[in-house]
């Protein structure tokens, strides 16, 4: 497939947002369980506006795939049958409540919502920030569904597409969570930290089991069935025409293999290796990490870009097998 | 249920694209707008088809068959790009399972052409929204045509009769009965999308002739040999050759 910009910076960006958010919600609920220190409102109202920067960004960059943007509000209405029109109605609700979080912390506006039995009193914040992890985990699905969904598309047509959305979305929040954690001075880099470790090395697991499950794959379609003679030998001598077209642009890459190994590479080491360095020497440092943690976040944003990018990249489309020859 | 469909017969396709640029013409003047050609006459030109011929080679020299092969949208029975569309603008009538996109819901994701295995959806560069073969549905059914004429521009373009037209589902119609008897396949059948374009395969056309069918064994003539019996391959003639 032909990797367009305005997709890899949609879930990229809105991924390291819901990320971001899950993270900035578990300090919350480590402080009010008493399992870290607590952090005051506006360490989670500014970082909650990051969340949301991101998500806008992505928001904003979605619109550039569209032919026709000013009809972008007709997407929610086939909800029940395209994950594409489920991602466009969870992605608001989600920006909606994060702001509402943001919005309860920063105005230290946090009343009791209600007593559960055995005298459990759920906080605004609490209610909201579970909501808001809920509707993330939603839309990691609905985005990755959007491509797990395409059976013609094998290499995502599989249930490590909707894993590998979520961990290296959760990863990317997090690394971004711990950079911001040490940047404002939290005591949190610790636990954010390695929590960013684990989810990276999680991802960089099912990452690699996704590439090693492409690798193998054996395309359902081949010229036998896309022109229905069988045949061993069928060359294709002629597409129709000599021009550009819609089929020759959008459904491969145009780069050589030797460009899209590379760019494997750039991601194994920028998303996984350096991040997961970084982090670890960020634990064991004694002077402030904030300038470390930053790059660690950086390079694992940019490196996901690339892992977005070779994801489009290596999906092979059926619909090639009709255009294999120019005369 | 109707099901209106094309029956393409491979045999006879001798890959002109008649049928390419009828469908061009009559899909660019519609009402529905142009089928933008970008750069015609530059170095890199593009432009919008909701048809095409291509061309393969089967076989290895010199024991090779070229087959001419078009290419249109196949109007699945399961249509994969009807559910993916986030609007609602692509969908499958039910009166007659032509698969359309409208235009004026079109958002231009693409996501359609994705779900889509044979690549007949083609985005136009210049509405910005998916297009694809309508089927001439702003033809099959306009009264101010002759009933004759009431068929795909494609359809009405093919000089060696190729593509047949009409009800899959009646299983007395033209194209039903071509199936059948033709041994008429569907395209990518391991996907499910029971495509209702059929195309019908090649086959060779020979003739058995056996000895005696080159002599007319009951010739009277033949039998007291009096007249001459020429060579095989010299011309012979009734009632004055022998045979």
């Amino acid at each position: 497939m032909h990797p367009a910009f305005s997709v890899i910076f949609l879930t990229t960006l809105i991924g390291a947002g819901q990320g971001l958010f899950i993270a900035l919600f578990l300090t919350e609920s480590l402080g009010l369980l008493g399992m870290a220190p607590t952090q005051n409102g506006n360490f989670l109202a500014l970082g909650t506006l990051a969340s949301l920067i991101l998500l806008g960004l992505g928001l904003i960059a979605s619109f550039f795939h569209l032919g026709r943007p000013e009809r972008a509000w007709r997407t929610a209405t086939k909800w029940r049958t395209s994950w594409l029109s489920r991602e466009v109605i969870v992605l608001p609700a989600f920006m909606g409540v994060v702001f509402l979080y943001g919005l309860a912390h920063w105005l230290n506006f946090n009343p009791t919502l209600l007593t559960l039995p055995g005298d459990r009193a759920v906080l605004v914040t609490v209610a909201l920030g579970m909501a808001g992890t809920l509707l993330a985990v939603a839309l990691f699905v609905s985005t990755a569904m959007i491509y797990a969904a395409v059976k013609f598309l094998q290499e995502w047509h599989s249930p490590l597409t909707v894993v590998n959305y979520t961990v290296l979305g959760a990863a990317s929040g997090f690394t971004l969570a711990t950079a911001y954690a040490a940047w404002s001075g939290a005591q949190l880099v610790h636990v954010l930290a390695s929590t960013a470790i684990a989810l990276t090395l999680l991802g960089l697991v099912t990452r690699i089991a996704s590439l090693i499950r492409n690798a193998r794959i054996k395309p359902k379609s081949t010229l036998q069935t896309a022109i229905g003679v069988k045949h061993p030998r069928i060359v294709q001598k002629s597409q129709g025409f000599m021009g550009g077209s819609f089929n020759t642009r959008e459904f491969f890459h145009h780069k050589s293999e030797g460009f899209v190994r590379a760019v494997k590479w750039i991601f194994l080491i920028a998303a996984f290796a350096i991040p997961t360095i970084l982090l670890a020497v960020s634990l064991l440092m004694t002077v402030d990490p904030t300038s470390v943690l930053i790059a660690a976040a950086l390079i694992q944003y940019l490196g996901l870009v690339a892992e977005r990018w070779f994801f489009f990249a290596q999906a092979n489309h059926p619909q090639n097998l009709y255009y294999q020859s120019v005369a | 249920m109707t099901q209106l469909a094309l029956v393409i017969d491979l045999n006879v396709c001798v890959g002109c694209h008649a049928c390419v640029t009828s469908c061009k013409e009559w899909n660019t003047s519609g009402e529905a707008g142009p089928l933008v050609d970008l750069r015609p006459y530059d170095a890199d030109p593009t432009g919008t088809f909701f048809n095409r011929v291509q061309t393969f080679e089967v076989g290895e020299y010199p024991n090779t068959e070229t087959v001419h092969f078009p290419k249109s949208c196949l109007h699945c029975e399961e249509p994969p790009c009807v559910p993916v569309c986030p609007t609602g603008a692509s969908y499958k009538r039910e009166e007659d399972g032509i698969v359309l996109v409208d235009y004026d819901k079109c958002i231009g994701c693409k996501y359609c052409s994705w779900a889509c295995p044979y690549g007949v959806r083609e985005v136009d560069a210049q509405r910005r929204v998916m297009t694809k073969c309508t089927l001439c549905v702003d033809r099959i059914y306009d009264q101010a045509l002759p009933e004759w004429d009431r068929k795909p521009a494609c359809v009405r373009a093919c000089p060696t009769n190729a593509r047949l037209f009409g009800d899959v589902h009646d299983p007395d119609s033209e194209v039903s009965t071509a199936i059948r008897e033709n041994g008429g396949y569907q395209l990518m059948p391991e996907w499910g999308t029971k495509p209702a374009n059929h195309y019908l395969p090649r086959h060779k056309t020979r003739i058995t002739v056996r000895e005696d069918e080159l002599e007319r064994t009951d010739n009277p003539l033949r039998i007291d040999s009096k007249l001459p019996k020429p060579d095989r391959d010299e011309p012979s003639l009734d009632d004055v050759t022998s045979w």
